[in-house]
């Protein structure tokens, strides 16, 4: 009773013949990404109405272009990895879909204030909607590229050695193609483009551990059956562990970029964690981890800076580079309250950065806790997808992989939201898919499109080979003993 | 315009409330290894029901051998610090594992130079291990059984 199967994943003729059909749920995806199309015509409207501009018929265009853009992706996922999870690309098409309107939004507001100063003003969303369109294209080659995740496996130190040298690559170069902009020199400037080669780093070196992991992971289990996994883990397997927590020290003292660090090594602990289920690692991380930061508390101005400001931003307020842009932040924050001002009602340009870093202070005061509540919850339920695509995968590069991402997004989510509201100090890192900035959605692209690959490859049905045919060695010359069953 | 805000945000919690639908209607199986859906379960697994309990050597110079199962890990190989330690030519120090999920096991080969067969098939991706079929590792066939 093999069911016919839509795309070209049919279960194989005459093996797995009491196969039943296993959903795609490629239909729901494509109903939610309807849905976030109108959520995010229905921002657009919104914000031209109480902007009091001109309410044209042009924003229903707008929205059917932003649907027919993300029509290409899901038609590229029904064919490429026709059981990915359904809920991933909606999720992203809301969250993309509601910064642009912000950035929009922004550049509004800017535009106004630059018009009064009688200064030029460049829009943004312009450039963020072709690094969007951008950003899907490399969606789509990602998809395309990687057919089976576990070919990474292959190039992980080719991958690893990649990233290190992105990473690295801001720090070494002089300041005419690398900037420090902000304080921290994380940019690199390149034909009018400025690119941030570390948050396509961060997934490299991501791919490269989980390789790394898998392939030594028994060296760690064994370990801790011998200690019973209370004892402190033999020096030797220290060394992931050292590695990671001086790349991310090397990031700190050479960049001035204190998210990046902290999102690098909060991820490989979590990887090691989720690889040998052993709290030793996470203890021995977190020491590492307290350590350092006491240490460039210590040693680093800037440290001490976003940590006074964190303490009291009113005090800084006033000083260059002080607690001006937190406080602010707050008091978007305070005046959006429960429901907000509305979308278009407030005035969230008040912020500096309010279109990148702070854009979910801008969020927050224009929809108020209760939009923020659903933007996290979306965040929430993306990085949740992830996660049970990552236990519901049958190999375990696939599982650390796919935990790692997903730990990632929502990490650096914390990350942000965090220091927009004052919980942790600000350091500095975008909002995934919100705010404004190229690299940043470049990466969670390639990030998106491999959770949805490994999502693919947890709920394919378990057909014996359905794409590609294992090559199968021949009994007889493979030497095989007659084994009989024990009578 | 009080209106529209609040219809507004009433949209988005709709758009995580239809998403969270999905997820109800989705739920993986709590093993982690299947998506639950009803009607998609291959019938004719006659030793469901009945857990693996030990693994058994039958053939081989450790013939005889048990290893009662707790869900732990069980590695196969010449290392000195494997569960089934085997004294074999024709096996490599770290050959294969035997790994549990949900309540099945697995076999996989650890990049053995001799490979590890399952029945006939050599073991080239994890794969599920029924009650009372052969692995061969080398010169020595284990089963599991219940």
């Amino acid at each position: 009773m093999a069911l016919p199967v839509q795309g070209k994943a049919g279960p194989a003729t005459g093996q797995g013949a009491d196969q039943d059909k296993a959903p795609t749920r490629r239909g729901t995806e494509l109903v939610l990404l309807g849905f976030a199309a109108f959520i995010v015509s229905v921002a657009l409207m919104l914000v031209e109405a109480n902007q009091e501009q001109q309410l044209t018929f042009r924003i229903v265009w707008y929205g059917l272009a932003y649907l027919a853009l993300f029509g290409v992706a899901h038609a590229a996922v029904r064919h490429w990895a026709p059981y990915a999870d359904p809920l991933i690309l909606p999720c992203v098409a809301v969250l993309n879909g509601l910064g642009l309107v912000m950035i929009y939004r922004i550049d509004l507001a800017l535009a106004e204030r630059a018009l009064q100063a009688g200064r030029e003003f460049n829009n943004d969303v312009p450039k963020q909607i072709a690094w969007t369109a951008l950003a899907l294209v490399l969606f789509l080659v990602v998809l395309r590229v990687v057919r089976d995740h576990r070919t990474l496996t292959k190039y992980s130190y080719m991958v690893g050695a990649a990233g290190l040298f992105l990473l690295a690559l801001p720090a070494v170069l002089p300041s005419a193609i690398a900037p420090p902009i902000n304080g921290a020199k994380i940019w690199l400037r390149v034909a009018g483009l400025s690119i941030q080669p570390g948050e396509f780093a961060k997934i490299l070196l991501l791919i490269f551990f989980a390789g790394f992991l898998v392939s030594k992971r028994d060296l760690f289990m064994a370990a801790g059956r011998r200690v019973l996994g209370v004892d402190l883990p033999r020096a030797r397997d220290l060394g992931p562990i050292l590695f990671a927590w001086g790349v991310s020290v090397g990031v700190l003292v050479f960049q001035k970029d204190l998210g990046t660090s902290l999102l690098f090594f909060g991820t490989i602990l979590v990887m090691l964690y989720v690889a040998t289920e052993r709290a030793v690692w996470v203890v021995t991380g977190l020491s590492l981890f307290v350590a350092g930061c006491l240490i460039a508390y210590q040693l680093f101005g800037h440290v001490q800076q976003r940590v006074a400001n964190w303490l009291d931003p009113l005090a800084t307020y006033d000083q260059d580079g002080g607690g001006f842009q937190i406080a602010q932040a707050l008091f978007g924050q305070g005046t959006g309250g429960m429901g907000g001002t509305g979308l278009g009602a407030g005035r969230p340009d008040l912020v500096p950065l309010a279109n990148s870093d702070f854009i979910i202070a801008a969020i927050a005061e224009e929809l108020g806790f209760i939009g923020l509540a659903a933007l996290l919850l979306v965040y929430t339920l993306l990085a949740m997808r992830g996660m049970r695509s990552a236990l519901a995968v049958r190999d375990s590069f696939g599982k650390l992989l796919g935990g790692g991402l997903s730990f990632l997004l929502i990490m650096q989510v914390f990350v942000v939201v965090g220091g927009v509201t004052k919980l942790i100090p600000m350091t500095g890192l975008t909002s995934p898919f919100l705010s404004l900035g190229g690299s940043s959605l470049l990466a969670n692209y390639i990030l998106v499109a491999l959770l949805l690959r490994i999502s693919d490859a947890a709920r394919r049905p378990q057909t014996p080979a359905p794409r590609k045919p294992v090559p199968q060695t021949p009994i007889a010359e493979a030497g095989t003993v007659l084994v009989e069953r024990p009578k | 315009m009080q209106l529209t805000r609040a219809g507004f945000l009433a949209l988005l919690w709709l758009f995580v409330l239809a998403a969270l639908r999905v997820v109800r209607s989705d739920i993986y199986a709590a093993s982690g290894l299947r998506v639950a859906m009803p009607g998609f379960r291959k019938s004719g697994q006659k030793t469901r029901g009945k857990a693996p309990r030990q693994l058994v050597v039958t053939h081989g110079a450790l013939a005889g051998t048990r290893i009662s199962l707790d869900g732990r890990p069980i590695m196969i190989g010449r290392a000195d610090d494997s569960t089934l330690v085997l004294d074999d030519d024709y096996a490599s120090t770290r050959h294969a594992r035997l790994s549990m999920r949900g309540t099945d096991w697995y076999v996989e080969d650890l990049g053995s130079t001799n490979g590890t067969y399952l029945d006939r098939a050599k073991v080239t991706a994890p794969l599920r291990v029924p009650l009372g079929v052969p692995i061969r590792i080398g010169k020595t066939v284990i089963e599991l059984r219940s």
